[in-house]
């Protein structure tokens, strides 16, 4: 029997991504790929993976997973809340999020709710056994391609696993939670500042910006005050000939405000870009929730390739930093000793 | 578009390295880049190299031809309209839309979607002030100075003259955009006849491409 993960209870909106399907934009295909590459990386390395593996990127709720394998080691990111359902009857136990679990066969993983943040991540040790589709497996939904048949998955979907059980070694977890940052979002200005008044720059990096309803995997829509066009929209201020558009491009269309364009957004557009999001920051965009607001600062683009490498040497060092954790379903020795329940225990389950 | 073709065949040659992708548009080239791997100061002076070093030279360009059922008004429900506009039969229209020098410029909206220039003059119109919510796949459309055929049933505010048998994605082919940036682009007249069957081999993932796609 093939080892298998099966959707026995879908959540809101959960696709398969990688780094992205990078090399086709001139095609006209979008690169897709997560929302939060670090939180996919993070899990990727809790798994034993390399950075390039495809997880599953959860949207707002997680699905119910059934383990049909022998054993899978799984590793979750970001702010879940994750329990584990051990039989047919048996309550569901808390799991800890930001860390890797190694689950048996008849075991249902509830994933749950985010808290916080609009992505999280699930990868499983050794990937999925699926086919990529121009390079890449990252789920482009829009056109039906990559992923799992192109789309979020359902309830009654069959993730086939590349292992039939988990690889030996020990659950990991992240040693502190990572730091994304808290400041404003660092944007280079351009391509198409010139197509805006001095008095509309300076709305757009003083001004607050909050995250509208309007906020997906392509882009979100940012409510607040309008920002001018150099020239007025009815004669053409608000247009320009098409050209590509990079990650974290911010268009403004003529109504004068901002979208954030992200991994599935089309390859080129029509409207001006006042500026474009440092790829440092392009994470914390992946994690916004409608309501939230932002405020934007501009750099230079030496600060921002500085910022970002800066950043990758803190990711690397989260990632060295991860400290052994306890195996799932064992007892947290730590948690009672700090309750003052009991004075210790012999601590063998699961040393498998 | 020559310059994309130059850095691509550059970056393969490992002489640039840290390039993502470009995307050529009929305004700019985008360029991105990993941050990781160069820099912005190390990557001008290595694209306008490249552009001082002349381009154009070498470029292999490919013609294509796009069957194309002109007849039915299902396929073509905008003919008309477009032959009153432009006070020619539907019969000038189709001729003028066929002796068209078309040449795609750029891909993008969505997956092999074409931009394609070169519309005869005289055919030039907006865009319908209503769009459709509604365009069926392969449609063959014109508006402004150009054309383009739908590869996905999408919203649309072209005016629809035709529609090919054919698909312009298709995930099972191994090149599943079959419109490149640079293509010469020429549309043969079809019947319903001939656009069913080939419908039927396209559907089947039997039909012969090379017939249609010929390198200059």
């Amino acid at each position: 029997m093939t080892a298998a993960l099966k959707v026995v209870r879908a959540g809101l909106f959960d696709t398969l991504q990688d780094q992205g399907r990078t090399g086709f934009m001139a095609l006209g295909m979008p690169t897709a790929g997560a929302m939060d590459r670090i939180g996919l990386t993070l899990a990727n390395a809790l798994a034993g993976n390399p950075a390039s593996a495809a997880g599953l990127e959860i949207g707002v709720m997680g699905p119910d997973l059934l383990v049909e394998a022998d054993s899978v080691r799984v590793a979750l990111v970001g702010p879940l809340s994750p329990s584990l359902i051990e039989g047919p009857d048996a309550p569901p136990k808390p799991l800890e999020s930001d860390r890797s679990h190694l689950l048996k066969r008849g075991q249902i993983l509830r994933v749950g709710m985010i808290e916080g943040s609009s992505t999280a991540y699930l990868t499983v040790a050794g990937g999925f056994a699926l086919p990529a589709f121009m390079g890449s497996l990252s789920t482009y939904s829009r056109a039906g391609i990559g992923g799992f048949e192109g789309r979020k998955l359902a309830t009654g979907d069959v993730l086939p696993l590349a292992r039939e059980t988990a690889p030996g070694g020990d659950e990991r977890k992240l040693g502190q939670a990572f730091d994304y940052g808290s400041g404003p979002i660092r944007v280079v200005w351009g391509p198409q500042e010139d197509y805006f008044s001095e008095a509309g720059r300076r709305t757009f990096v003083d001004a607050e910006y909050r995250v509208s309803k309007e906020a997906d995997r392509m882009g979100i829509r940012f409510e607040g005050p309008v920002i001018e066009h150099a020239v007025a929209v009815d004669k053409g201020g608000a247009d320009i000939i098409s050209d590509g558009i990079g990650p974290g491009a911010i268009q403004v269309p003529g109504a004068g405000l901002p979208i954030v364009l992200l991994a599935d957004r089309q390859t080129v557009g029509g409207y001006p870009k006042i500026a474009t999001v440092a790829s440092v920051d392009l994470p914390r965009l992946g994690r916004l929730l409608p309501g939230q607001a932002v405020h934007f600062a501009a750099v230079t683009v030496e600060e921002a390739e500085k910022l970002r490498r800066d950043q990758e040497v803190r990711l690397q060092r989260a990632i060295a930093g991860f400290v052994v954790a306890r195996p799932a379903g064992g007892i947290d020795l730590v948690k009672l000793y700090e309750e003052n329940l009991i004075g210790g225990v012999v601590y063998d389950r699961l040393s498998d | 578009m020559a310059l994309h073709t130059a850095i691509a065949q550059a970056r393969d040659a490992g002489d640039i390295p840290g390039i993502v992708e470009t995307v050529p548009t009929m305004r700019a080239l985008m360029v991105t880049y990993d941050p990781l791997a160069t820099s912005r100061a190390e990557l001008q002076p290595q694209v306008d190299a490249l552009v001082a070093r002349g381009l154009a030279t070498g470029m292999k360009s490919r013609q294509v031809t796009i069957p194309c059922c002109y007849d039915d008004r299902e396929f073509a429900p905008d003919l008309e309209e477009v032959a009153e506009r432009t006070k020619k039969k539907p019969d000038q229209v189709i001729a003028d839309h066929i002796a068209s020098p078309f040449k795609v410029y750029v891909l993008g909206f969505m997956p092999g979607l074409a931009y394609v220039a070169g519309l005869e003059p005289s055919l030039f119109l907006p865009r319908r002030s209503q769009p459709r919510v509604r365009v069926p796949r392969s449609s063959v459309a014109i508006a402004m100075d150009m054309t383009t055929i739908y590869p996905f049933e999408s919203p649309g505010g072209w005016h629809l003259i035709g529609r090919t048998p054919l698909w312009m994605f298709d995930q099972r082919r191994e090149q599943p955009v079959l419109l490149a940036p640079g293509d010469s682009l020429s549309f043969q007249r079809i019947d319903r006849k001939t656009y069913d069957r080939i419908a039927r081999e396209v559907e089947a993932g039997s039909f012969d491409w090379s017939t249609l796609v010929k390198s200059k």
